[in-house]
Order: structure tokens, then C-alpha cells, then sequence
């Protein structure tokens, strides 16, 4: 069992579309899966996944229903766990939602192989807290400069402030084959220049792992405005078969 | 040019105003000479001391919490957005109670008076001291550089030990304070509430190590410098070199 917290820095990257197909390929691989919106109402998955959930994260924190009944099945044959606009009010991270967020994954945890975080964009404290209760920390990047900079800033305050030694990377929307390596190399380049200097001596170095890149496709396009999976509506465009391969990766460990 | 509906003689003959004209009087406010019973601006200047009056704490004339709470959230806002660096001071009288229970509660107010008097002496104008609550005042300051914060609060507190308050006639008392200071994180989404929970936990350890003293937050690293975008765009003209 695993927790794994999808981040991003800039929004926008396809953090969301993301979590929801790797979930999908990692169901179809056998897993138990469980997407957890842990932007606390700010993210989409319920729009990426066309899903109306009439019970939400908020009606458990509040006490209305039970966790039973808010873990919903996502159609890719996957788990989610939605915040629902309510929790709008919760995405400032008192102590509370701080336990209630703590509590409720040690819940679903036995229940699941595999818990995908999916996080707001930026590096608020709602954010680092979700990331903090993480066993692997995925940063997606695209080659867009603003995207770079913000994955490089995540990467930076994640080594310094918590501690992460070990970052998963994917690059999303590269226009040339072996782009993603490119990134991966770049990024390292200025963290081993930059961060790890400033890293407690004798600790680990800060590895940066590419965990694979997805092409710019525009299969990907038209999966969000049918408001599908696209590893299950396009399963044999490269950008799905991209997808297949992270979730291959991420299995192996 | 037709009359707007609500500023009939009638509309405004139909406000009642006593009981607001009672606390402006009470509190030292002075009116414009009224002019008539339509003077709008006169109206206006009634509204404007009201909202002078429920922004400031009563007994040290500092703006009060619920002021505070409004700067505060749009100081969050413009860091956010600007990305300049903004520093929010919590800052607590040290055994006050000390002081009410050898000295009275009137000593206390005293004490109140002056501390607050003393951080009013401390601040630029464009930074906010409030009074928070009891013997807890907190303090806004905009565009504070990460490497001065500590300073700053030093002299804040500082200052504030030093003053000679008396208390009654020929006796004086001084006390000291404990500071936790917090920087909003710049250009990432936070809150208000969390920002002020962050500098609460550095007056906590402030106190937990001894009082009269400032603690910090150890300012987070997020910002991405020139040089390291040079690097990573490998537009540095080091870049080579490494």
C-alpha cells in the first residue's frame, strides 16, 4: 500500500487529467485504486470525470455521511474521494482539517493498494500538508517555462522544508521524443547546483526520477471535452499509451 | 434633475440617529455643522466616523482585530499577486497578569495604553498595529525584507522594554514582550487565518523559551533567483562552467 501525491506548481499541467488515467491504467493493472481530491473543492476531478457526487469529503467532515457512502466508483474502475464544492471553506488548512485530512486516509487506507493525492496547483499550505501525509511525491511539469520554474520551486521547498530526497517526474506535453529526459537532466542540473548545497551534509542527495513523458497529443483534447478517460475512450494514442507506460513504472516501484 | 428616492427630505428625516450621534459624541468625535436635514455630506461624515469608531479598540486607539483581519487579507492578496514580502508580528505582554493582580486593573489598562503606544512608535506608515485581543497586539508590516524581520522585531521589542510606565503617582512598572513573526509565503496561494496560525506558533515557542524575546519563522525558500533560471533555461553564461 502507497500514497502517492500528484503536484504541480503551476496549474494547468494536466495534474488532474493526470491522476484520473493513471488511476484508470493502474486499475487495469489489478490495483485497488483510490483518487483523493485533496485540493479541498479546487480541483476538477469531478468535471475531468464527469461525476455528480451528491455526497462529498465535506458531508464526512461534517458528520452528514459516512465515508462509506462518499467513496464513489470513478467509471475507469477506480476509487474517488471528492471534496466537493462545500469544501471550498477548507482550503485553509486549520488544525482541524489538518486531523480530519490525517484520519480519513488512515481510514481508506487498508482498503486500497494505491492512494493518487491529487493536489491544488501552487505550494500553499494545503498543498505541502497533503504532500506531507504522501509516501512518493510526483511533481508534472510541461516544457513551458512558468511550468519549469514552478516545478522547480516545488522541488525546491519539498527537499528543503520536508525533507523529500526522492521526486518522481513527468513531463507532460512534449513536442519531440526524449524532451522529458532533457527536462529531467535540466532540472537535476539546478538542484544539485542550487538546492543540494544547502541540504543538511551527510544526508541523502535529492534524486529527481523521470517517471515518463506524455506527447503532446491532441487526442488528450478531445478525451477532456467528452469529459472521458482517455486511456479508455483513445486507448492506442501515444498519449494514452504514455500513460499505460507510467502506470507500468510506477507498479515495478 | 429629479431627486434619487432615497434622499427625499422624508427618507432622511426617517433615520434614527441618536443612538450613533451618542457614540460619536462619547468617543470625541466632532461633526461637520449639520445643514438641514438632507445634508448628505454631513450624513456621510456621521457614516465615516462610525466606521472610524467600530475599527479601533476603545481603550489604546490602535486599530482593532477586525480592522486588522481586513488588512490583513488584502496584504495576503497583494503578496500573493506582487510576490513582495510581508511580515505579520504577534506580540504579547509577558505575566500581565502579574501586573493586574499586584497593581490593579487600572494599572493594567495603563500598561495596555503605553505598550501600545511604544509599537506605534515602532512603525512605518504603511504598517498596521493592532490590538488583538487582551494583552496581545499584532502587527502588519508590508514589504519587509526576509533578512530585516528579525531586526525588526527586535527593536519592537526593545523599545517596548525600555519604556517607564507609570502605573500611579511615583510608580513605575515596565514589562517585555514575546514576538512570533511569520512571513506570508509569496506567490502561492495561502490564507489569512493559516498566516497568523504561523506566527502564533513562534510567539508560542517565544514564550515556551523564556519570554521576552522574538522568534521567527524560518522563511521558506520557494523563490526562484535569476541565476538559478539562467541555469535551468541554460541561458547563464556560467553555465557552462559547472
Amino acid at each position: 500500500m502507497s500514497i502517492l501525491a500528484v503536484t504541480s506548481g503551476k496549474g494547468g499541467v494536466g495534474k488532474t487529467f493526470l491522476s484520473a488515467n493513471l488511476a484508470a491504467a493502474l486499475a487495469l493493472r489489478g490495483e485497488r485504486v483510490l483518487v483523493l481530491d485533496a485540493d479541498l473543492g479546487l480541483a476538477n476531478l469531478d468535471v475531468v470525470l464527469n461525476l455528480h457526487p451528491k455526497i462529498t469529503l465535506h458531508d464526512v467532515f461534517t458528520g452528514k455521511a459516512s465515508l462509506d457512502d462518499a467513496i464513489l466508483p470513478a467509471p475507469g474502475g477506480f476509487s474517488v474521494l471528492l471534496a466537493g464544492s462545500g469544501l471550498v471553506e477548507y482550503s485553509r488548512l486549520t488544525p482541524q482539517v489538518r486531523e480530519q485530512l490525517v484520519d480519513i486516509i488512515a481510514r481508506v487506507r487498508p482498503r486500497f493498494d494505491r492512494i493518487l493525492l491529487d493536489t491544488g496547483a501552487g505550494i500553499s499550505d494545503v498543498v505541502l500538508h497533503a504532500i506531507s501525509l504522501a509516501d512518493d511525491v510526483l511533481v508534472i511539469a510541461t516544457p513551458e517555462p512558468t511550468s519549469m520554474t514552478d516545478a522547480y520551486a516545488t522541488i525546491k521547498v519539498l527537499a528543503m522544508q520536508h525533507g523529500r530526497r526522492a521526486i518522481r517526474l513527468v513531463v507532460n506535453q512534449v513536442s519531440a521524443a526524449g524532451e522529458g529526459r532533457t527536462i529531467r537532466n535540466q532540472l537535476q542540473l539546478v538542484v544539485d547546483r542550487f538546492v543540494a548545497p544547502q541540504l543538511e551534509a551527510g544526508s541523502e542527495p535529492l534524486q529527481l526520477t523521470l517517471l515518463g513523458e506524455i506527447p503532446s497529443d491532441a487526442s488528450v483534447r478531445e478525451a477532456v471535452q467528452k469529459r472521458a478517460l482517455l486511456i479508455q475512450t483513445l486507448p492506442g494514442t501515444p498519449a494514452a499509451r504514455a500513460v499505460l507506460g507510467i502506470a507500468e513504472k510506477l507498479s515495478a516501484g | 434633475m429629479p431627486t434619487p428616492p432615497d434622499a427625499t427630505p422624508e427618507a432622511h428625516a426617517a433615520l434614527s440617529l441618536r443612538g450613533a450621534l451618542q457614540l460619536l459624541q462619547q468617543s470625541g468625535h466632532t461633526l461637520p455643522e449639520r445643514r438641514g436635514s438632507t445634508d448628505v455630506a454631513w450624513l456621510q461624515a456621521v457614516i465615516d466616523g462610525l466606521c472610524e469608531l467600530s475599527s479601533r479598540d476603545p481603550l489604546t486607539g490602535l486599530a482593532n482585530r477586525r480592522q486588522f483581519e481586513l488588512t490583513l487579507a488584502s496584504e495576503i492578496d497583494r503578496v500573493a499577486r506582487a510576490g513582495e514580502p510581508a511580515l505579520v508580528l504577534m506580540i504579547d505582554i509577558d505575566h500581565f497578569k502579574r501586573v493586574n493582580d499586584a497593581h490593579g486593573h487600572q494599572a493594567g489598562d495603563i500598561v495596555l495604553k503605553a505598550v501600545a503606544q511604544a509599537l506605534a512608535e515602532c512603525i512605518r506608515p504603511m504598517d498596521t498595529v493592532a490590538r488583538f485581543g487582551g494583552e496581545e497586539f499584532a502587527m502588519i508590516l508590508p514589504n519587509c525584507a526576509p533578512s530585516f524581520g528579525q531586526a525588526v522585531a527586535e527593536r519592537i521589542r526593545t523599545h517596548v522594554g525600555a519604556a517607564n510606565i507609570e502605573v500611579a503617582f511615583g510608580q513605575d512598572v515596565s514589562v517585555t514582550v514575546s514576538i512570533g513573526g511569520a512571513f506570508a509565503p509569496q506567490w502561492v496561494r495561502s490564507s489569512a487565518l493559516l498566516w497568523v496560525e504561523r506566527a502564533d506558533q513562534q510567539l508560542y515557542l517565544a514564550k515556551s523559551q523564556g519570554r521576552n524575546r522574538a522568534c521567527l519563522e524560518h522563511q521558506t525558500v520557494s523563490l526562484v533567483s535569476a541565476e538559478e533560471k539562467g541555469l535551468l533555461f541554460g541561458t547563464s553564461q556560467f553555465a557552462e562552467l559547472l
